[in-house]
């Protein structure tokens, strides 16, 4: 599971309120190459909920690959070290197993084989 | 600039459609003022005198011969694009037509350091060595300076014709013979196929996508590098396969976590269906229910199409989680105990087909871009006399395409195109809940769980007494069943 994914995923258990971001709890994460491509990841950036993704990038021990506050959009045209950045954390960064845990139950979706299972339970719908 | 398209004799409802789907994909068509590729498009089209619309030539206006190229060299069913020299019912007609094209367009393509090779073509015949020979010499009266080069010639000419050669060639009758001799601009790669093709294919499930489908889907959802496409019943991936072989990144979703976690081995799952064909793997593959989607609030437009082959019942049906099936020993209310919450199996209850595609439309209206595509499968049964109004419908969505494909007597799936022309928001969700109600009143009887199933599968004495279906009112050639 990528952080893309991370970043775009919410606890949906019937009632939940507070579902996100979910807390990535990863025992074990590789990187994996991505073909690199800059519009992609312009048309990406401002939908992307910043906290979240530093959140899930910390979480893995990358403490320096993003800032902590969201750059200014015009640092995707002018400043190229930082979209190797961007790319990086968003698309290589690939969690295989682990969990996500809902923030607000504490309702832990796992991750195996590199595949959130995010499909409630038969009461959570 | 027209264009001589000749289409192979296949999948005939899907042949313009893919043809416009490309030329919007390759910039034939101007943006708007605001910038916006929004607006339903489409080309002009023509066909030659007493054609039938499922002949396989047909003339398309395209801004220029470097579109035709892009569009049919990326297409499946474009059999070639040509630039027409001239065209007749005789020869001495097409003679006249060619000495009569211009110089100037004629003789950069004649010059003698070029190589040219021509083909003879009769469309629904074999036509003899010694005759198409004889058919070459004929052509004299053009002054071909070149070499001739039979393997990789500069220049590709075409002569090809279509007579009344009895009934058998899948066409409604010829009226007259036509002759067409063309230059050719650019032609589809089919080698694509056989590389692609199912049987080839490592994990493949029961409804896994043709190769030839999946490209097609691909095309319509104008997949292309920088674009992200997402499938949200991936099954095997053989559609996402298609979009990532021209270029898009991906995404899917499944339901079923044994397809898409463990396929049947480290070696063969959805994944190695990528490393396979040396294709970028998906971005994201995961389990969750298209009825529960787990994206964040707030979260939409993220995706630049969405392309699936929905569960409709007949070949698989759909699932979706709030099963009511109890645990041992357990009492409703439900609930799980908390000793059996880790690696509990869910339960699932049956997804209908109405509320499938109620749910893929909003998912579509909410998670596509402004101009994305929704590109989808949607079976309709043949006795009912098919027209636009029966398909389902949503405020934020404007139909550009639906490409009937029979699959049997009783049963034909449309693979529906739409483009998202409106924003989406709360009161648009609304209204699209009250058309959706509508539209489930109207198709109630065979879109709810089993009766599509029944009516495709049931006996044909039980059909024969139930409906007033009618052979014989079948078009009799069988251009739509190829």
């Amino acid at each position: 599971m990528r952080l893309l994914t991370h970043n775009m995923l919410a606890c949906n258990i019937k009632g939940v309120t507070n579902g996100y971001p979910l807390r990535l709890e990863a025992e074990k994460w590789v990187e994996k190459e991505v073909d690199f491509n800059a519009d992609f990841l312009r048309g990406a950036f401002p939908k992307i909920e910043w906290p979240a993704l530093v959140g899930a990038v910390r979480s893995l021990g990358c403490h320096d690959l993003l800032p902590q506050d969201a750059p200014n959009p015009s640092a995707l045209d002018s400043d190229d070290d930082f979209l190797r950045r961007f790319h990086r954390a968003l698309l290589q960064l690939h969690v295989e197993e682990g969990a996500l845990v809902c923030p607000e139950t504490g309702r832990r979706f796992p991750i195996s084989k590199g595949i959130p299972n995010m499909l409630l339970h038969e009461d959570e719908v | 600039m027209w264009f001589l398209c000749v289409f192979f004799h296949r999948l005939l409802d899907y042949r313009r459609p893919e043809v416009e789907s490309l030329a919007e994909l390759f910039g034939a068509f101007e943006p708007m003022e605001d910038g916006s590729p929004v607006r339903p498009l489409s080309l002009e089209w023509n066909l030659p005198q007493n054609h039938h619309i499922d002949s396989p030539f047909h003339f398309v206006n395209l801004p220029s011969e470097d579109v035709a190229r892009n569009i049919a060299r990326r297409s499946m069913l474009v059999k070639g694009i040509y630039e027409l020299w001239g065209e007749g019912i005789t020869d001495d007609d097409l003679e006249k037509a060619i000495r009569g094209f211009s110089d100037e367009r004629k003789l950069p393509y004649l010059k003698p350091e070029s190589s040219f090779r021509i083909t003879v073509d009769n469309f629904g015949k074999v036509t003899s060595f010694q005759e198409q020979n004889e058919r070459i010499r004929g052509l004299s009266y053009i002054p071909f300076k070149g070499r001739v080069d039979l393997r990789n010639p500069d220049h590709k000419f075409w002569l090809m014709e279509i007579d009344d050669y009895g009934e058998n060639n899948g066409l409604p009758p010829v009226v007259e013979r036509r002759i067409f001799f063309g230059r050719e601009v650019g032609a589809a790669d089919r080698k694509l196929l056989p590389t692609y093709q199912l049987k080839s294919r490592k994990y493949i499930g029961p409804t896994a996508m043709d190769a030839e489908i999946a490209f097609l889907m691909a095309n319509q959802g104008l997949a292309r590098p920088g674009k992200l496409i997402y499938d949200p019943f991936v099954g095997t991936g053989s559609i996402l396969v298609a979009a990532a072989h021209f270029g898009a990144m991906t995404m899917g979703a499944d339901i079923d976590i044994r397809v898409v976690r463990d396929g049947r081995g480290p070696d063969c799952n959805v994944w190695s269906n990528f490393e396979q064909y040396g294709l970028p793997k998906p971005l994201s593959l995961m389990r969750s229910d298209n009825n529960l989607p787990p994206w964040r609030s707030g979260l939409k437009e993220v995706f630049d199409a969405i392309i699936c082959d929905p569960p409709y019942g007949v070949r698989a049906g759909g699932r979706k989680s709030g099963g009511r099936k109890l645990l041992k020993g357990a009492v409703d209310p439900y609930t799980v105990p908390e000793e059996k919450r880790f690696n509990h199996i869910p339960s699932t209850a049956a997804y209908s087909l109405a509320e499938c595609v109620n749910d893929l439309l909003e998912l579509s209206a909410r998670m596509l871009v402004m101009g994305g595509r929704l590109v989808f499968f949607f079976p309709v049964l043949r006795e009912d006399v098919v027209t636009v109004a029966q398909f389902p419908e949503h405020p934020c969505f404007t139909l550009i395409a639906s490409c009937e494909q029979i699959l049997s007597l009783r049963y034909s799936r449309y693979l529906l195109t739409m483009v998202k022309t409106g924003h989406y928001t709360e009161e648009i969700s609304e209204l699209a809940g009250k058309k959706h109600l509508d539209f489930r009143e109207n198709h109630l009887k065979w879109m709810e769980e089993g009766n599509l199933h029944s009516a495709v599968f049931s006996s044909s004495d039980a059909q024969n007494t139930k409906s007033s279906f009618d052979r014989d009112s079948k078009p009799k050639y069988r251009g739509k069943y190829v």
